[in-house]
């Protein structure tokens, strides 16, 4: 399979499971609902017939043993992948992911190998509400020892899953819903190094620097389109991994723009976005105008559909707060 | 008006320090196999007690949790246990790590916060590990590595030979629903999985009469179909008899067992101290229990076996004396971490990034 197809987030991450467990036989993925076409929409359809029943494990309703079950057997010479199709029952589980994961490595001593992939969807919108709609990504990203991606690309949601599940240490991997229509042409899967995995530049632009990751980071791509229309030229940066973060792209990038705008997914407190801007703060780089920051209100996600309409960012905000930030120039005025 | 807890002791005899006194029951146990248990026994005692004196004298830092009065357990269980098992522990697991066969002066070393140390001086009392005798980790958060041990027992299932998960934990930890979600779990999967329980009638200061309505923690199994056994976990050949049935199970069927054994610590919950346990001044059986000391009946089994001669027991005391010592001194002698090794052991390929 040499060819390259346009290949949607969802399917792209099927690929990634399906290349798992064809080609390591340690491989195995364990979570609610993995038997059922419904919990994580088309990313695994069919895996347990083509995989067998006891590589793709369906489970009791236990998220906390589950997960401690896979990390149990992580440290035992299995690559497993915990599902939870929604990060908000993902929280039952985290003795296994902050107590246990995190820490094992470090508190017996090094060298010790924990492969384990916790992977948990956002599933926001469709009225869903506070309890099916989290990202809470800041809470993963703050914690020593665990590794944390969050895709944008298809490319990624399948490399990126590869990648955490054949790596040393714990990954929290975290996908959005609403990426799962966005294509990509695909080529055959490869096996990069999560270590060495960081931030990448999606579109280049010399007047604005744009910081985002997941579903938000393919809105400031499309946003950036859109800017370019208004003669503005925004640079968009999409960090794909937020734990450990690695800022240097984002420091060259703001270094030559002089404006940062950083658009995050979550709420803003104690966020990846303030981290960004932290960061590139202490480096002396906010120089044209100061930072912005857009994020979700602070409050819990509605369910009433206007409501949830002005609670989630658009591209609609992210142009109009990159034009903000790049001034009334007069190329502006002209949209 | 205030409506008071009810509790049924259903634990029988077991839990009355009146009765159990006598000898162990050692049917069926070589003389060869039964001195090294006693060996072991008397290792782990030793070994705690020389910890205890440590944290007395403040030469310890990091909270020590200590069992010594149930050494039987840990002994029983690991006579059935092979290097290629994989057994998980909790906060008060010394004993666990010695009768697996670990390393004295690594433990020692590890309670000092030595580079030597089992777990590299990184981990102190409430981390011990070592691959080589199959123990993958003992951590504080109760209850914590039961649901751990079943996803071990689902790997080594997938491995496809016989090998066995064991999960150690005390009374408090079936309070825990990880425990619950674990026992289900496990015979759904199903996990060959032991649990065992180490009921020793306390979770911190509080009695079992004031945290469940009944004393017997076997119940659970019952309610998750799992097959189990309540025994007095001071007999060392009581709990040898049950953990041999308990493991036989879980290799041959791959399922799930349940082990309750039924014992006391002689120490606070944490520390050294008989007559206080977290500020709060102990008004409990200990010197009756002492009457039950599993080492003792052990002993008093092999003298009227005539399996264990005048003055050898003093002689296996001496020589686990120089042993405990000789480690004491190991861990004295040994390098802390290197400071650098606070970030470079973040991640297993070395840092943190």
């Amino acid at each position: 399979m040499n060819s390259v197809q346009q290949v949607a987030y969802g399917p792209a991450i099927r690929d990634g499971f399906a290349h798992l467990l064809r080609n390591h036989p340690s491989s195995y993925t364990i979570g609610q609902g993995l038997w059922s076409p419904w919990y994580v929409g088309n990313s695994m359809t069919n895996l347990d017939q083509e995989f067998g029943k006891e590589r793709v494990i369906d489970t009791p309703v236990s998220e906390a043993a589950c997960t401690s079950a896979a990390l149990g057997s992580a440290l035992c010479g299995r690559r497993p992948i915990v599902i939870h199709p929604r990060v908000d029952f993902f929280i039952l589980a985290m003795d296994a992911v902050i107590n246990q994961a995190a820490k094992w490595n470090h508190m017996f001593g090094g060298g010790i190998p924990v492969p384990v992939v916790f992977r948990a969807i956002i599933n926001r919108g469709g009225e869903q509400g506070a309890q099916h709609s989290q990202s809470l990504a800041s809470w993963f990203a703050h914690v020593p020892g665990l590794r944390v991606v969050m895709p944008s690309t298809p490319k990624d949601a399948r490399e990126l899953l590869v990648a955490a599940s054949l790596g040393s240490d714990p990954v929290v991997y975290i996908d959005d819903r609403w990426c799962y229509e966005r294509t990509e042409p695909l080529g055959p899967v490869e096996e990069w190094d999560i270590a060495e995995q960081g931030p990448a530049i999606r579109r280049r632009g010399t007047d604005v620097t744009i910081v985002s990751y997941s579903f938000c980071a393919y809105q400031c791509e499309q946003a950036g389109d859109r800017l370019a229309e208004c003669g503005i030229s925004a640079e968009v940066i999409d960090l794909r991994v937020i734990n450990p973060l690695d800022l240097r792209l984002v420091f060259q990038s703001v270094a030559r723009t002089g404006r940062l705008l950083c658009v995050d997914g979550d709420w803003a407190a104690c966020g990846i976005a303030s981290e960004v801007i932290a960061q590139c703060a202490m480096q002396g780089l906010i120089q044209s105008a100061p930072p912005r920051r857009m994020a979700l209100p602070p409050a819990p996600a509605p369910t009433s559909r206007p409501l949830e309409a002005a609670y989630y960012l658009t591209v609609d905000d992210i142009v109009a707060n990159a034009m903000a930030l790049v001034g009334s120039s007069a190329r502006v005025a002209q949209c | 008006m205030a409506v008071e807890m009810r509790h049924r002791d259903d634990l029988g005899t077991l839990s009355n320090p009146d009765e159990h006194r006598a000898p162990a029951s050692l049917a069926g146990v070589s003389r060869d196999r039964a001195r090294s248990m006693l060996r072991s026994m008397v290792l782990i005692r030793l070994c705690e007690e020389r910890i205890a004196d440590g944290v007395a004298s403040g030469e310890i830092r990091c909270p020590c949790h200590l069992a010594i009065g149930q050494e039987a357990v840990a002994v029983g269980i690991a006579e059935h246990l092979r290097a290629s098992d994989k057994c998980f522990g909790a906060h008060r697991s010394h004993a666990h790590y010695l009768a697996l066969g670990g390393s004295v002066d690594r433990m020692m070393a590890e309670i000092h916060g030595k580079d030597t140390g089992c777990s590299r001086g990184m981990g102190g009392s409430m981390h011990l590990r070592d691959e080589r005798i199959g123990l993958v980790g003992t951590v504080p958060i109760v209850g914590a590595t039961i649901p751990m041990a079943v996803g071990a027992g689902l790997a080594l299932k997938m491995d496809g030979g016989d090998g066995i998960a064991v999960a150690f934990f005390g009374d408090g930890a079936t309070e825990e629903g990880a425990f619950h979600e674990s026992m289900n779990l496990a015979a759904s999967l199903p996990s060959p999985t032991v649990f065992v329980c180490e009921h020793n009638l306390f979770s911190s200061h509080l009695h079992i009469s004031l945290r469940q309505p009944s004393s017997r923690v076997a119940r659970y199994a019952e309610a998750h179909c799992v097959p189990h056994q309540t025994v007095d976990g001071n007999d060392l050949g009581a709990v040898l008899r049950a953990s041999d049935e308990a493991v036989a199970h879980a290799r041959t069927t791959r399922h799930p067992y349940f082990l309750e054994f039924v014992t006391y610590r002689w120490r606070g919950h944490v520390g050294h101290r008989e007559d206080v346990d977290v500020g709060v001044r102990r008004k409990d059986d200990l010197h009756l229990w002492k009457r039950r000391d599993p080492i003792r009946r052990f002993a008093d089994a092999l003298v009227a076996e005539a399996s264990l001669g005048s003055g050898e027991l003093e002689t296996i005391t001496a020589e686990a004396r120089t042993q405990v010592e000789t480690a004491w001194e190991f861990a004295i002698r040994s390098p802390y971490p290197i400071g650098s090794e606070l970030i470079g052991r973040v991640f297993a390929g070395g840092g943190a990034t």
